[in-house]
């Protein structure tokens, strides 16, 4: 079997490319500031876990994952509660403008976040939801609802018609039928759902931090406070950075059974 | 599946249809206000019909990040489908090693997009960084902040980094989808690799390569935050996309008129584009 190990040699170079930038954000977070920019070293000379201390002990550090975390929640909760309706409805039934209302949808996925963020900031203030959690959530459906209904129409599809007929016929109401019949039988399909919800919605910054100021503000705009009057603090940076990786590699665990059939989004 | 006439669905679609309407139509309305007017300060605001529209137009600095940014969604193309389908068949096919796989290759799509400008700032420093150290040991003359062409590879060095795992996600999970049976008929008939591949996994692999191409061309259409982060859209205006330009011009010059006409003909390019691969594929699906 040489071509099988062929394979795994090439699979594990490729990874090991893709993590060396990972473990250089690592390296760095277990180093001094001094030792960061005094040279190169492949380890940290002297390991220090100070960077990380400033982070756990300061409430405006970690006050901002939990924004993040927050935010992003609201969001894949959203999310699902508005596109599994309108998934179905896609997947099931002609009516009129669906087609002009799927690819309307889909075209919000495409507006560049550049062209909204003056009027989202102005519509947002003018309701009062400036600076709330919320506020972000709102905006971050603008591109994660469209590609959930789209992945969720694509699992739907898969589901054959009679499924639904049948738990009519039995007296099954619409409601229930879809929660104790349907939704587990797309399991799969929610769990990926929900993994690119959150992905996009935790890694998009630009409009997440025009939309906020001192209480919903997240992570990613507190780490550009470390650029302080001595330069960039790059140790607590580049801790603050490991840290934000972790909450994904968490969720992406608990889906990741899910994937093989999931991410094929059901239209294989 | 026949899908049945039902108006009623419109009830399913509508909570949908008003956060998004909310969310998008506001702000586009703003917008398309914006693009005709020119606003001296609160309710000072002229008519300038389409004046703004004509001047982005001639505008060479906005012709010039068009073109970077036509180059920059190709490369994107051309570089990461085939190397994210390459990466989805050497992938092990089961067990705890596909798991592990799977979750390493996940990590660059999980980090925030100005962390990933900060890694990359620092790993691509000739002097700390083990990318521009190496480089420069192995004889480049590689500096990224001060050649324009270094930088502009940086960028799309930085972009295949984060985004192929995407497009080798999506296909590894197409592949995974493909029936054993199919893969024994080909055993059968004696199929090359090559045959197994072009006959049966590539069509197979149809519906996931869309979205991972339209995914892949509007992202990088877009791409704000990674440049920005790693070069600030120089040196000189090498690494400077549409964003960057469309954000200066809006919060850095607050010109608002001529930004907001820029946004729409921005906006326009990729709803165009896009829906030229949405209607190739649907209209594939009619012929089936």
């Amino acid at each position: 079997m040489k071509q099988t190990r062929l394979k795994s040699v090439a699979i594990t170079l490729f990874i090991a490319l893709l993590l060396t930038p990972v473990y250089w954000l690592l390296n760095m977070s277990f180093k001094t500031n001094q030792e960061i920019l005094g040279g190169l070293t492949f380890f940290p000379k002297i390991f220090t876990l100070d960077n990380y201390a400033v982070i756990f002990s300061d409430p405006s550090w970690y006050n901002g994952y939990l924004n993040s975390m927050t935010y992003v929640s609201m969001n894949v909760v959203i999310t699902l509660l508005v596109a599994l309706p309108a998934a179905y409805a896609f997947s099931r039934y002609k009516f009129l403008g669906d087609k002009h209302l799927f690819f309307w949808l889909l075209s919000n996925r495409m507006a560049p976040p550049a062209v909204f963020l003056l009027p989202f900031f102005q519509l947002y203030s003018s309701i009062g939801l400036f600076d709330t959690h919320i506020a972000v959530a709102l905006a971050h459906c603008l591109f994660t609802v469209p590609l959930a209904v789209w992945i969720l129409e694509g699992f739907m599809k898969g589901v054959p018609r009679e499924y639904d007929e049948m738990a009519f016929i039995d007296g099954y109401s619409f409601p229930r039928f879809f929660i104790k019949v349907f939704l587990p039988m797309i399991r799969s399909g929610i769990g990926v759902t929900a993994f690119f919800t959150f992905m996009f919605s935790w890694v998009e910054l630009l409009l997440a931090r025009t939309l906020t100021s001192v209480d919903a503000q997240p992570i990613g705009a507190i780490m550009t406070r470390t650029i302080g009057a001595s330069g960039i603090d790059w140790g607590v940076l580049s801790a603050a950075g490991v840290l934000t990786i972790i909450p994904g590699i968490l969720v992406i665990w608990f889906v990741r059974n899910h994937v093989a059939k999931g991410f094929a989004l059901g239209r294989v | 599946m026949q899908k049945i006439q039902n108006n009623r669905a419109w009830w399913l679609v509508l909570p949908v249809f008003l956060l998004v309407a909310f969310s998008a139509l506001i702000p586009l309305m703003t917008v398309v206000n914006y693009s005709v007017q020119d606003i001296f300060g609160p309710g000072q605001a002229f008519f300038v019909g389409t004046e703004w529209f004509k001047e982005v137009l001639g505008d060479e600095r906005l012709q010039d990040s068009l073109i970077r940014q036509f180059m920059f969604s190709g490369a994107v193309l051309l570089i990461q489908i085939p190397l994210g389908i390459s990466v989805a068949l050497m992938m092990p096919k089961s067990g705890i090693k596909g798991s592990v796989c799977l979750i390493l290759i996940a990590i660059p799509l999980l980090i925030p997009w100005n962390v990933v400008g900060t890694i990359w700032q620092v790993f691509a420093r000739g002097d700390i960084g083990l990318f521009g150290w190496g480089l420069n040991e192995l004889g480049f003359d590689y500096n990224y902040t001060g050649d324009t062409v270094d930088a502009w590879l940086t960028v799309l060095l930085m972009d295949v980094w984060h985004w192929t795992p995407l497009v080798a996600l999506l296909c590894y999970s197409g592949l995974r989808a493909i029936p054993e049976a199919f893969y024994q008929a080909a055993e059968i008939d004696r199929a090359s690799k090559w045959a197994v591949f072009r006959y049966i996994q590539l069509p197979r692999l149809k519906s996931v390569l869309i979205i991972a191409v339209l995914l892949r061309f509007m992202d990088s259409f877009m791409i704000y935050t990674e440049p920005f982060v790693l070069t600030g859209g120089g040196p000189g205006s090498s690494t400077t996309f549409l964003s960057q330009t469309l954000t200066t011009m809006a919060i850095g010059q607050f010109d608002l008129g001529r930004a907001a006409a820029f946004s729409l003909i921005y906006f326009m390019i990729v709803l165009l584009i896009s829906w030229l691969f949405f209607t190739a594929i649907t209209q594939d699906d009619k012929e089936k």
